[in-house]
């Protein structure tokens, strides 16, 4: 039923900053009056939940497709988590959880997660403003025909006190090669968390990141407006950027022949491979990526090949039809990298 | 030197781990020191909940040892350690515990505790931001009901009394309505 959802629009390498930021993401926890909290409802009362919702909010009928996670195989949750369209935490226990998905694949709205409903929106690039005028629309609108639970001291009411306020959660998924490279991240990310952001490797543990990819978010919800925190986080977001492009400039001018031999080579392992392990394709993935952006690839590719092999070479998507075993998926794995360079 | 793990095969790897200040020095063979690198990761993991729990536990200035010391089994029980919230049937040892609110309830059932809590996380106590629809239209009544009162005022200043009744029935309306609003 789910299929091939990794063709979809947000995902394309196309928006502004993409030679950094790989996407962006908007997120709000709502809760409602008179029901219990998730944590602390029973299946019986989150199916009352999840039946006024569809009988209250049937404008999103036209434009959403209303799925319970019940009825998805284990595989198709994994391929809505591997997309980042739904949670983990909405992975788990699919009993009353259920998804609204809009035909574009790049708003969800996640029915009885931690929270009542989180409404997300991911768009390519850095575009919070824009993310921000659509999902405030959208709130607005379930706000509209259902109360939402909210108090004028604290704020909107959620599960976790970490939510608490305005229940926004904004993040963008930075690709930094050359920070890393140059061993400048630790320093940068560790500023960072003084202006109450958060930083994660995306892959990997740690600051450490696989693909080089990072998640800086907002940490804060209580006490800033949407609108400050949205300010705040893009404005340290443009100087990692700036960084990152200094740094890039700056290898470039003073170690080019390794830097090239460096991507090449990772090229040519992408390309002629017939096993990869996902951290290993992530690795030489990051790097072929860093020198398209940098002009160091011998080849051409299309800029679209990372976001989306990122999403397609994780073992949901790459299992979809089989029951592959760790070799395979490696092979397979190999296969669709081969194909695609 | 053998493996601290499965005292058979020989230490390959030796690990030096500092925890609150203690050091820990821990010798592992290849094999054990796969599977260990696997728990650590797991502990290093550590949840929002149970950093949350540690705070909610530990730092209100409340003492458990003190207070199960000091207190009799009825003083405790109509602590407000004890309270339960009515919208869910959480207690604050739930909450605490689990790092959770049950239902919106609970904000007002535990509000004494949650000033503290929210300032320890977010640094602040109070809200601002986005409201919610119902309350954005109370503010825009009240702003009404307050330039009717000046108008009605200043009718009443010019001695237009026909004019200033209308003013004040006008805002009776406004007042009414807000207030069958708010018992919805």
């Amino acid at each position: 039923m789910i299929n091939n959802l990794s063709d979809q629009d947000w995902l394309n390498d196309s928006g502004p900053e993409k030679d950094v930021i790989l996407s962006s993401r908007i997120r709000l926890a709502r809760n409602f009056n008179d029901f219990k909290f998730p944590n602390q409802s029973s299946k019986d009362e989150k199916d009352a939940l999840l039946s006024e919702m569809c009988s209250k909010l049937d404008f999103l009928a036209a434009d959403y497709k209303f799925t319970l996670m019940e009825e998805l195989t284990e595989n198709e949750r994994n391929i809505l988590q591997e997309e980042h369209l739904i949670s983990k935490e909405h992975l788990l226990s699919p009993a009353g959880k259920a998804l609204f998905l809009n035909n574009d694949q790049h708003i969800s709205l996640m029915v009885n997660e931690e929270d009542h409903l989180r409404i997300q929106i991911l768009h390519a690039g850095l575009s919070f403003e824009h993310l921000w005028e659509i999902i405030d629309q959208l709130d607005d609108q379930i706000d509209a025909r259902l109360q939402y639970a909210f108090s004028e001291k604290w704020g909107y009411l959620t599960s976790c006190p970490t939510n608490v306020g305005t229940g926004i959660r904004v993040s963008a998924m930075c690709h930094l090669p050359a920070l890393s490279i140059s061993g400048r991240i630790d320093n940068i990310l560790g500023t960072v968390g003084k202006f109450g952001l958060t930083v994660r490797g995306v892959y990997g543990e740690g600051s450490g990141s696989v693909g080089e990819i990072f998640q800086i978010s907002n940490q804060i919800t209580l006490g800033h407006s949407e609108h400050e925190i949205i300010e705040n986080l893009t404005a340290i977001i443009i100087q990692i950027i700036n960084e990152e492009r200094k740094s890039r400039e700056y290898l470039v001018r003073n170690n080019f022949l390794e830097l090239k031999d460096n991507v090449n080579r990772s090229y040519g392992i992408l390309k002629y491979a017939y096993q990869l392990s996902e951290t290993e394709a992530l690795k030489y993935l990051s790097r072929v990526k860093f020198g398209l952006d940098c002009n160091l690839l011998a080849e051409k590719l299309d800029n679209n090949f990372f976001s989306e092999l990122l999403f397609k070479i994780r073992p949901a998507h790459l299992n979809y039809n089989n029951d592959l075993n760790q070799n395979n998926l490696n092979k397979k794995r190999a296969e669709l990298i081969r194909n695609k360079l | 030197m053998l493996c601290d793990n499965c005292h058979q095969n020989e230490a390959a790897v030796h690990l030096t781990r500092i925890i609150n200040g203690k050091k820990e020095e821990i010798h592992l063979c290849e094999e054990c020191a796969k599977d260990n690198a696997k728990l650590n990761t797991d502990q290093n993991d550590l949840s929002v909940q149970s950093l949350l729990a540690g705070i909610l536990n530990n730092n209100f200035g409340f003492d458990q040892t003190k207070f199960y010391q000091q207190n009799t089994l009825e003083d405790r029980q109509s602590s407000s350690e004890f309270e339960v919230c009515p919208g869910c049937g959480l207690s604050y040892q739930e909450f605490a515990s689990k790092g959770l609110f049950g239902c919106s309830q609970c904000f007002n059932t535990f509000s004494e505790r949650l000033d503290n809590l929210f300032k320890r996380i977010h640094g602040n106590v109070r809200h601002s931001g986005k409201k919610v629809h119902y309350l954005k239209q109370q503010e825009a009544t009240v702003i009404e009901i307050n330039d009717l009162k000046a108008a009605m005022e200043k009718a009443v200043a010019v001695e237009n009394f026909e004019k200033a009744a209308e003013l004040r029935d006008k805002i009776h309306a406004l007042q009414k309505n807000m207030e069958a609003d708010g018992n919805d």
